[in-house]
């Protein structure tokens, strides 16, 4: 199997309090991988160390070995723009810029160098055609985008991240701002995304990290659980402690 | 991170399903009891009663099954739960069978003849054919109680005993065969009787294998027929 994220001996420290516990973890590519687990377990830390996010944060420090492609995510040399353009991430709270649908879309790439308006249109109608947006505000590109709906907002930030075509999409409970129907879209868009990416989803859903993902990570107090396959985690899991979640017994 | 224990009315609900469960499966086995006695004591009014309580048998699974059907539609279940429900449906429908068999034996037992042979020789066979039909149903439903995988591992182990006692009852029956019109019939009934017990002993051998898998989400291989 051909993992895109190797995590090996990771820990994580916000200043003097440890976050994150000798997490051991591989992402086989073209995959989606669900991270489950209560609130405060070190999730969004770690999605956020993925593509070195947390490093906007004062104090923090990161032990072990990260790679991508087998790659040091954090060696010297690393450039860190590059690296977000690799990763791109997708947030709880859709959070479109005070700008057209059109401008949204192509910021990145602007800020990327690209200027060619027709590179930028293709870009912006491939990228709202991948997100599944395309057919709802191809007439109205130029409108401001705060007055699309919320699961509308949140696929144009999924359009938004594909635009610079990343190769791991990172989300963190993407939909709990959503309706259940912006919900399944999102849902369905993803299982179609994952043929182009590797997807790493953090999800307070067990149903939708049952229906999505291929494989399920259960988080517990920054130490990672156990991982395996989500037909595996949903039917019989390892470990007590996430069965009993999973199931909805300790939240 | 407060780790309570939560959904506790779901819980209370999945240990009553099992509990109906149960109680579905000691009737069934009482039913083969008293099935069996108004047989040897050729107590009419007794296999009457059986063939009566069955209705009771049926009422039950009709009552489990709509309790597995709510626990679906609302809790979402998964993992062990899930199979808590999987296995409801599944052994119920085991059970239901086992009563029917009862009833079968009670039926029939209506229909021996009256006094022509004596009987109570032939009986023999049929008692032991019984006692472990009704061990291996009594194990297994104690099984699904204790989540005790060594007893359900035994049931299945008790199938080949019984398919040799099966055996054995043909063996038996045969000097009958040649005992003119009465005989035959006598021996033929009896032998339905026998080939009811052997299935009863198959369901129990059933029920053993989904309590293992409910235990162990294992599916072991169905013992070939
Ligand atoms: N910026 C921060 N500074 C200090 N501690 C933080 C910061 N962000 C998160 N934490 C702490 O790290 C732990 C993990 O948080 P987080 O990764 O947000 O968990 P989750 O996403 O699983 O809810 C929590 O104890 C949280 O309080
Ligand atoms: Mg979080």
């Amino acid at each position: 199997m051909e993992y895109k994220l190797q995590i090996k001996n990771m820990n994580f420290f916000y200043g003097k309090s440890q976050a994150l516990y000798d997490i051991n973890l591989d992402v086989p590519k073209n995959s989606i991988m669900a991270f489950i687990g209560p609130s405060g377990c070190g999730k969004s830390t770690f999605l956020k160390s993925l593509n070195r996010m947390n490093d906007l944060i004062e104090g923090t420090r990161v032990e072990g070995e990260l790679l991508l492609d087998g790659n040091d995510i954090y060696a010297a040399d690393t450039d860190v723009v590059e690296l977000r353009q690799h990763v791109g991430m997708v947030f709880q709270r859709p959070n479109p810029f005070p700008m057209s649908i059109y401008d949204n879309i192509a910021y990145g790439c602007r800020i990327h160098g690209t200027r060619q308006k027709k590179l930028l249109d293709e870009i912006v109608e491939k990228s709202l055609h991948r997100a599944a947006l395309w057919d709802e505000v191809k007439d109205r590109l130029t409108a401001p985008a705060t007055g699309l709906s919320g699961g509308q907002q949140q696929r144009l930030c999924i359009a938004r991240t594909l635009a610079v075509e990343p190769e791991v999409l990172l989300m963190d409970e993407p939909c709990s701002a959503l309706d259940p129907i912006s919900t399944m879209k999102i849902e369905e868009l993803v299982s179609e995304l994952k043929v182009l990416y590797t997807i790493v989803m953090v999800t307070h859903n067990m149903q939708q990290a049952a229906r999505v993902s291929d494989y399920t990570a259960f988080f517990l107090n920054g130490k990672l659980v156990e991982c395996a396959s989500t037909d595996t985690i949903f039917t019989k899991p390892q470990h007590k402690q996430t069965e009993d979640y999973i199931t909805g017994r300790f939240g | 991170m407060n780790e309570q224990i939560t959904r506790h009315e779901y819980i209370q609900e999945l240990a009553i399903l099992q509990q109906r469960v149960s109680a579905m499966g000691n009737a069934s086995a009482e039913a083969i009891k008293k099935a069996m006695q108004a047989l040897i004591e050729k107590n009419k009014p007794l296999a009457q009663q059986v063939m009566d309580e069955d209705d009771r048998i049926d009422d039950m699974i009709v009552e489990i099954e709509n309790r597995c059907l709510l626990l679906i539609a609302k809790q979402q279940p998964i993992a062990h739960d899930l199979r808590i429900i999987a296995t409801g449906f599944k052994i119920s429908t085991d059970i239901e069978r086992i009563g029917d068999h009862a009833f079968d034996i009670a039926r029939t037992t209506l229909e021996l003849p009256e006094g022509a042979t004596d009987t109570q020789e032939h009986f023999r066979f049929i008692i032991t054919l019984a006692d472990c039909a009704t061990k291996m149903l009594e194990t297994a439903i104690h099984s699904y109680e204790t989540a005790d995988i060594t007893l359900a591992e035994q049931v299945c182990r008790q199938d080949e005993e019984m398919d040799r006692q099966f055996a054995q009852a043909f063996q038996e029956c045969s000097p009958l065969m040649s005992k003119g019109a009465a005989g035959v019939r006598l021996g033929t009934q009896l032998l339905f009787i026998a080939h009811f017990l052997e299935r009863i002993g198959d369901h129990a051998v059933n029920i053993a294998e989904w309590v293992i898998y409910l235990e162990t989400a294992e599916r072991i291989r169905k013992a070939k027929k």
